[in-house]
């Protein structure tokens, strides 16, 4: 299962808003690590600032956003908004996941999240997507 | 595990026949193996082919009157009321609340008119960790996953024409708790209704929102010390109130086996029973009006088994470890609600399947009151729609099923009492284990119990993408579905117009009143008397949410996340 | 801000995103950062480099977020590197440090950088050196670097700082004889966190008794202190600051640095010598060539070296 050619995928996986279900946000950083990434988690309760500031000195390559608090429309597209502002949107790809109804998808998708995924996708899914996209892809 | 296993194994009766069965299966087996080389439940604890008269009376033996008795008398396996269902069906309670409080109290009014026997608030998530609607932390969730609440103002109308004297209303509120009991008392006030008259429940559960749920504001110690003042004021002002609901629910959908469920929520208890006995509460003044919060899942027999265990472990620690005279200090009443992380946003239909599964569950298993899930739940907040099919499968259950009408019609099943003994014994090693670590709050600190639960959760995880757990529908039976329609989507503008309504409320108030009773709150924290009644002053003056919580955050601090993964 | 050039700029104009790239450049072992950080060499040694080390557990994570609030308070600007292991079986890793430092996420002027120790021993990562020297780029006053916390072989910290703060706990018991080695010689300065629980006496004192045996001018002392709750936090800096005074006396941080800069020389030209016997082909097949012959018994190890040794050395693999 492990994907490092020559170093690790870097991967901020963050809780924004205020729900405390973090389950999934763990099971995610558990199956990213098993699968050879290095992890940064930051915990519950991440405002956009944090998550944006942390992505940035962390110099991830991807962020991996869960929420089922209901507030995604609002607080998603304003962690990209704050990466473009120091222009690191162009390197890191940005997903999600948690409760998102799938009509909200096409806007968010607009506002720079790149991958949305919903309830019940495979960990293996999610990793696919990231190896897919950073060594196969359009970054780095 | 077991200490003394010099002895040869006992002989017993059924050992030729069992043998001569053994024999059969083998002759089968090489013909037609079984589905699967082993079995597991739900929680991934091995099961057994068949159980016979012999597994339970291995080990402490099985003794009809020590282990089950009867119900209503201790150690209350069979149940806690003597009569159980057929005096009065268990109480059908919805969680519901979203958006303004003006929504919120026009489904509870549609849900009494429905059938629903008790109220049951959902706070959004500002309210539950303390915060106003105007706060930056706020932002795009005011009104989401449940009912914004300000200020009292927001609570006199989410109960507008519900006289409090003739419902219970439950309200899921853990590190605010104190405030939002006194704005109900509050209400009841203007209505007329004096506290000794206000019958429902407070969550006021911290210890498991460190472990599981998040909504934690300060840290462990002025947390209990919080919870031991709502304790001590409730015996002497709210006589009927249950003053902590202790939830293995949030446990369970974190990802832990049946037997952690009952492990951990007990040991909470442990912690609680602790800490106010140490406050120097009497403790049959307080433990009759503890209660419980358990979760149903699918694997149905081991859920039965598992509310079994409970009220034997709780009858048995409260009579001999902690010397409770009152029976009513030993009887474990518990709540329960549907496995919400059980339902698929795959084929959302059969997750009313699965509620009814758990539904019986809870039944059998003797519950007090029950929150089913809706359908959509995977998906959105519930439609109303979804909510009305939901408490039907309760009702159907209790009038059409048969099985309330006699008690805890699965006792004497090999399988059901040697599943309820396993579960009583696993839980009491997670129990034991967590007072080798100095108890509840400790274990949390050091992040034991949560990473016990993230271990579980993983594998659980692993064995549903690698297919040797199958959850229909979603990793197989798969159909192409379109993706679903008429979802409830809360109004944006809820917070603009609870911002508008907190600037109101502060506009109209007497400031002066505010500030001097916020100076109590604080006199209260920084000292030793009870909290409560400065809180209700607070209240009274209208003083918000956040105000008093704020107030109260500086002089107790911040919980720091410890984080497992 | 993916080439050389853009990068340099943009860290000649103090822009964080590329301090952040020129730390990734440098765990990925990239020699254009080493280039960069080599042209600005002469402008680096001005922050002060603190160590904390401790066993898992200890509240490392706690304190140093009490330093950076500290700190900040004396309008410093404040770089904290924190190491966690990397998995030996999957090269994953969870850099969990951040969650204690959420109240300093999004100040300006605090960097916290998450490592993960890709396979090296001795409880930092191999580019903890190369992350330092960007953050003191950064401008940092002072740089925090949190060790992975694995108790016994911590002893690449005081080869990277200026001081080193170990943090102990109360109850360790037995397992402080067991740890005593690896980390008597590797701290500065002492601290028993946690000091209200049982034990944190007992501890202080074992500890202190332990200490006695050091034969050097600077004993170090030992503080109890309870970190969530900020108690004896002003204390342990000011014992810090001591140490950083007796160090700049008689000349021994020259000296400290002297013997890092070996130690880091050596540790370098091991690893060069290390990716050329792995890098290149023809080195990697004589190598297997050797092992056959050094399993078959007809070739002894040491001979195998005198012969492989000069082939390394003289192959030319700067890129």
């Amino acid at each position: 299962m492990t994907t490092s050619p020559e170093y690790p995928i870097r991967v901020l996986v963050a809780k924004p808003g205020l729900d405390g279900h973090d389950r999934g946000a763990k099971i995610v950083a558990r199956a990213l690590r098993d699968a050879g990434m290095e992890v940064i988690y930051t915990g519950l309760r991440q405002t956009p600032e944090q998550i944006a500031n942390a992505a940035i000195q962390e110099d991830v390559d991807v962020i991996a956003c869960s929420i089922l608090s209901g507030a995604h429309n609002t607080l998603l597209p304003k962690v990209y908004d704050l990466l473009r502002e120091e222009g690191a949107q162009e390197d890191i790809l940005f997903i999600a996941g948690g409760v998102i109804p799938d009509e909200d998808i096409p806007a968010l998708k607009e506002k720079g999240i790149a991958e949305v995924f919903t309830p019940g996708t495979p960990t293996g899914v999610i990793i696919q997507y990231i190896n897919d996209q950073i060594r196969g892809g359009t970054l780095l | 595990m077991n200490e003394q296993n010099n002895k040869p194994p006992e002989s017993h009766p059924l050992d030729d026949s069992l043998s001569a069965y053994q024999e059969k299966v083998n002759a089968v087996n090489q013909r037609f193996p079984e589905r699967s080389p082993e079995f597991t439940t739900g929680s991934s604890d091995p099961i057994n082919r068949l159980y016979s008269p012999k597994d339970i009376s291995q080990g402490a033996g099985f003794d009809y009157l020590d282990d089950l008795g009867y119900p209503g008398l201790f150690p209350f396996t069979r149940g806690v009321q003597p009569t159980m269902y057929r005096g009065r069906l268990w109480t059908m309670r919805m969680y519901a609340g979203f958006g303004t409080a003006e929504e919120s109290n026009e489904r509870y009014k549609y849900l009494v008119s429905q059938g629903s026997s008790g109220l049951s608030v959902a706070f959004d998530l500002p309210t539950q960790i303390g915060y106003d609607s105007d706060h930056a932390l706020a932002e795009g969730e005011v009104g989401k996953v449940g009912v914004a609440i300000d200020s009292l103002a927001d609570m006199e109308v989410l109960f507008d024409g519900i006289p409090l004297d003739q419902v219970s209303t439950s309200m899921t509120i853990n590190a605010p708790a104190s405030v939002l009991l006194a704005m109900y008392i509050a209400v009841g006030e203007k209505q007329g209704v004096p506290a000794s008259k206000l019958r429902g429940t407070i969550q006021n559960d911290i210890l498991k929102e460190y472990i599981a749920r998040g909504t934690y504001i300060f840290p462990t110690d002025p947390s209990m010390r919080l919870i031991t003042d709502i304790f001590a004021y409730c015996a002497d002002e709210v006589p009927q109130w249950n003053t902590i609901s202790i939830s293995g629910y949030h446990i369970r959908e974190a990802g832990s086996t049946a037997a952690q469920e009952l492990g951990f929520t007990i040991a909470n208890g442990v912690a609680y029973v602790e800490a106010a006995i140490r406050a120097g509460l009497d403790i049959d003044t307080f433990a009759p009006r503890l209660s419980f919060f358990f979760n149903a899942h699918n694997d149905f027999l081991e859920e039965i088994a598992k509310f079994r265990a409970a009220r034997r472990i709780w009858a048995r620690l409260m009579r001999d470890r902690f010397k409770a005279k009152n029976p009513k200090s030993w009887a474990l009443k518990f709540h329960t609600q549907t496995g919400g992380s059980t339902l698929t946003a795959q084929q959302p239909d059969n997750n009313i399947v699965r509620v009814a599964i758990q539904t019986l569950a809870a039944v059998l298993g003797g519950t007090q009151s029950l929150h089913t899930n809706s359908k959509d739940e995977a998906l959105a907040l519930p439609t109303q729609d979804a909510v009305q099919v939901a408490l039907r499968t309760q009702q159907i259950v209790a009038h059409e099923s048969g099985v309330a009408n006699t008690i805890d019609p699965l006792a004497g099943s090999y399988y059901i009492e040697a599943k309820t003994n396993e579960l009583e014994a696993a839980a009491l090693q997670y129990i034991n284990r967590i007072d080798e670590l100095g108890g509840s709050p400790r274990a949390i600190d050091a992040g034991y119990i949560q990473d016990e639960i993230m271990d579980a959760a993983y594998d659980h995880q692993k064995l549903v993408e690698s297919k040797q757990r199958i959850v229909v529908g979603m990793n197989a039976y798969i159909v192409d579905e379109p993706p679903p329609s008429g979802l409830l989507k809360v109004d944006l503008s809820v917070g603009e117009r609870q911002k508008a309504k907190l600037n109101d409320i502060k506009s109209k108030r007497q400031q002066s009143a505010v500030d001097s009773c916020l100076a109590d709150v604080k006199a209260a924290c920084e000292g030793n008397d009870n909290i409560m009644p400065p809180i209700l002053n607070a209240v009274r003056a209208y003083a918000t949410l956040g105000e008093i919580c704020d107030v109260m955050r500086g002089v107790f601090g911040e919980y720091q996340q410890s984080v497992s993964l | 801000m993916r080439d050389l050039l853009s990068l340099s700029a943009a860290l000649d104009r103090g822009e964080r995103r590329a301090v952040a790239r020129l730390i990734t450049w440098a765990e990925r072992g990239d020699q254009r950062a080493y280039k960069i950080i080599g042209e600005r060499f002469s402008k680096i040694g001005e922050a002060f480099i603190l160590g904390v080390s401790g066993p898992p557990g200890s509240g490392k994570s706690t304190l140093t977020e009490s330093f950076i609030r500290m700190l900040r308070a004396q309008g410093q600007r404040v770089g904290v590197i924190a190491v966690d292991p990397t998995s030996p079986f999957t090269g994953g890793a969870v850099l969990g440090d951040r969650v204690r430092m959420n109240e300093h996420a999004t100040d300006r002027e605090v960097f916290i950088r998450s490592m993960g120790t890709r396979g090296h021993l001795g409880g930092l990562s191999r580019a903890t050196s190369a992350a330092i020297r960007a953050l003191d780029l950064y401008g940092c006053d002072t740089i925090i670097v949190e060790t992975v916390g694995v108790g016994q072989s911590e002893v690449d910290v005081m080869r990277v700082c200026d001081c080193t703060l170990m943090v102990m706990v109360p109850g360790l018991g037995d397992e402080i004889q067991a740890i005593k080695a690896g980390v008597m010689e590797v701290g500065d300065v002492f601290v028993v966190n946690k000091s209200d629980l049982d034990g944190a006496r007992r501890t202080t004192r074992e500890l202190r008794a332990m200490l006695a045996l050091n034969h050097s001018d600077w004993r170090p002392p030992v503080e109890q202190v309870i970190a969530l709750r900020g108690e004896g936090l002003e204390l342990t800096w000011d014992l810090i600051e001591s140490f950083r005074a007796y160090m700049s006396e008689e000349g021994r941080l020259r000296l400290r640095r002297k013997e890092r800069a070996r130690y880091e020389l050596l540790g370098l030209a091991q690893t060069s010598i290390i990716e050329r016997a792995t890098s290149s082909q023809p080195h990697h097949s004589l190598i297997e060539e050797m092992s056959e012959q050094i399993a078959n018994r007809t070739l002894d190890p040491y001979s195998a070296l005198s012969l492989l040794l000069p082939q390394l050395l003289n192959s030319d693999t700067s890129t």
